[in-house]
């Protein structure tokens, strides 16, 4: 059981949404959240604080909603984990605008790091491809992560990227649900009732 | 009212309330709103592993602007129970379709102790709960809860009871 993930997550979600322009961005609870929120805190971030298991399926309702603009989900191993089976269920559906990048440390990190199932044997990228996903790809280095966003806003790709098990410092961004949801509707300019 | 006339007007209920998306887990009880669905190019059906996963698609859906419905049978209400803090935490509309199961005539003993607990633990996790037994008021529920639940954005879970679906027959 080991992590061989090396990079730095604030590094890695900053080139992710390294000028997001508007992307929409939905991340999963705990570190994803935050470290989309340290890199620039925006109307059309929307962070989860709790529903773990489903950053995804929150992708593919919005992707579906949206068809004309480019969605992404940032996430944990752990929470996609939880969710798993969202893998099959977004591949069923086909939402040619919904792109997810794990954050995989092999570990939850919120809880005390123990070791999740990716320090394993379970590889997240096999497993999506196994479902249906056409396009995965597991980035372990900058360069790599580079290349990634381009295809994060272009692709319906499911990225894993190896990052270090290391802790960085908490940003906490906003955690009113109600606030996140009505600012990332007005934002996108939907009908508010 | 036929079996399938009371579904027609369910998913009419539905088109009415301007639904678009729709996740469902399947059950016999709403193989026709499935169906429909499935027909409709203006519905965008999804099939789910799991039942919790139609609350975040149509939180999803909402952040989007489009508005979904969730299809399940009492047996999934309790995979759902963490995840509907995400509409009641974010004041999200949210509205589900429940069948029942082991309550008027049912053969599973499997099913009968989610069944039992389906309408309280909803209403324990922030779900406001109505329910249908008559063909002549499925419709009807079904378009006052998707009122209730747009208009007012809470959580709202219509069952659809037992003796309307019709009892499962295992053995004929």
């Amino acid at each position: 059981m080991r992590n061989e993930g090396t990079l730095d997550r604030r590094a890695v979600v900053a080139a992710l949404l390294q000028d997001p322009g508007d992307l929409l961005v939905v991340t999963g609870l705990g570190a994803a959240t935050y470290d989309a929120g340290a890199t620039g805190d925006r109307p059309l971030n929307f962070y989860l604080w709790g529903a773990m298991g489903g950053a995804a399926m929150i992708g593919l309702g919005l992707a579906l909603a949206q068809p004309e603009r480019r969605v992404l989900v940032l996430t944990g191993d752990g929470e996609m984990l939880m969710g798993i089976g969202s893998l099959a269920t977004i591949a069923a559906a086909g939402a040619p605008n919904l792109a997810i990048a794990v954050l995989d440390n092999a570990q939850f990190g919120e809880t005390g790091a123990q070791a999740s199932h990716t320090a394993g044997a379970t590889d997240l990228a096999a497993v999506a491809a196994a479902c249906g996903w056409s396009e995965t790809v597991t980035a372990r280095s900058m360069d790599e992560v580079e290349l990634l966003r381009s295809r994060l806003r272009h692709q319906a790709v499911f990225a894993v990227v190896k990052i270090s098990p290391a802790e960085v410092p908490r940003y906490l961004p906003p955690r009113d649900g109600a606030y996140l949801a009505d600012r990332f509707r007005r934002a996108l300019g939907v009908q508010l009732s | 009212m036929p079996q399938h006339s009371w579904q027609r007007a369910v998913y009419a209920a539905l088109k009415a309330a301007h639904i678009t998306q729709l996740g469902y887990v399947p059950d016999a009880g709403h193989a026709h709103l499935i169906t429909a669905a499935q027909a409709d190019p203006n519905m965008r059906d999804v099939v789910l592993t799991t039942e919790e996963e139609g609350i975040a698609l149509a939180a999803g859906a909402w952040l989007g602007g489009q508005r979904a419905v969730l299809l399940m049978q009492s047996s999934g209400v309790g995979n759902c129970i963490n995840m509907l803090s995400l509409p009641v935490n974010c004041r999200m509309p949210f509205l589900t379709l429940v069948t029942m199961r082991g309550e008027w005539g049912e053969f599973n003993p499997w099913q009968v102790p989610m069944g039992a607990a389906t309408p309280h633990v909803l209403a324990a996790a922030g779900v406001h709960v109505h329910r249908a037994d008559r063909p002549d008021e499925a419709a009807d529920t079904v378009a006052a809860a998707a009122a209730l639940a747009f208009d007012s954005a809470v959580s709202v879970a219509v069952l659809l009871g037992q003796r309307l679906i019709g009892t499962k027959v295992f053995v004929e």
